[in-house]
């Protein structure tokens, strides 16, 4: 019972790892984007040049992209000691939910009861699709 | 929202999926990669299928920066979500995978999501701070 009870709060753990990191860097991405502008009018202006050049000198794009690393990495690692059919869809429905909450407290977006329910569609759907 | 960042959009739901499928098919095609021949991985890389995922899967990357810069990241999560579908009916389809009936309605309500999303608007208008805006004025009077 102790094993299993261990085994659960460890794969909860792992699971917890994948999505807060890709949270973050899913949160820190857009957020750097939203920073940097809209990219079609930086081309327009700038050449794609000048478009790639403003990306890549975001300091928090490169903290973002660190943070998905972080998360594929904890993936890897949750996949070598769990079942594939538990990590995927927990962590990417999870995922799913945690970013509509950060994308309302972090970056001020208006999530409506419409995104809500698209939030919670896509949960289920992923959890179904799993199965 | 014009036509052409709906076409962003559908890039970003395709071309993930599309491009793991490619990978899926190269790695299946070389076979397992024990830990002592790692270097059959640097070869894959220069295999047909996996170069074009890789290709695939940088196109997904800047078709994603693309629409967080002019869409709320809550409006672009279902696009990426929607990959979940392709996967699907690219393994039906393609690879011949039955699916079951309670994976065809996950695709429902996945595919249903989007909907609900694509009917709002796309982006978040902030405020800008007043020094912010006092500063324009001054490049800009």
């Amino acid at each position: 019972m102790s094993i299993l009870h261990h085994s659960g709060v460890t794969n909860a753990a792992m699971i917890a790892s994948i999505v807060v990191a890709a949270t973050v860097g899913d949160v820190l991405i857009a957020s750097a984007m939203r920073q940097i502008g809209d990219l079609d009018e930086i081309k327009t202006h700038s050449g794609l040049t000048g478009a790639i050049k403003a990306v890549v000198t975001n300091t928090r794009f490169f903290c973002g992209v660190a943070a998905m690393a972080v998360s594929f990495f904890s993936l890897l690692f949750a996949l070598s000691h769990a079942d594939l059919s538990l990590v995927a869809p927990a962590s990417a429905s999870l995922t799913v939910v945690t970013n509509t909450i950060a994308g309302k407290l972090f970056l001020k977006e208006n999530v409506d009861r419409r995104r809500w329910l698209a939030a919670l569609c896509v949960c289920i759907g992923v959890v179904l699709l799993a199965r | 929202m014009t036509f052409r960042r709906y076409l962003v959009l559908a890039f970003v739901s395709v071309s993930a999926p599309l491009g793991d499928t490619f990978l899926d098919v190269g790695m299946k095609r070389i076979g397992p990669v024990s830990l002592s021949d790692v270097t059959t991985l640097f070869h894959a890389v220069s295999t047909p299928w996996i170069a074009g995922g890789i290709v695939l899967l940088i196109g997904f990357f800047a078709s994603y920066l693309t629409a967080l810069s002019w869409a709320d990241l809550t409006f672009v999560l279902p696009a990426t979500s929607l990959g979940n579908v392709v996967v699907a009916l690219l393994a039906r389809f393609w690879r011949h995978e039955q699916i079951s009936l309670s994976r065809w309605a996950g695709i429902f309500l996945i595919t249903a999501a989007v909907g609900f999303v694509t009917q709002g608007p796309s982006y978040t208008e902030h405020e800008k701070p007043a020094i912010a805006q006092d500063v324009e004025e001054v490049c800009h009077p």
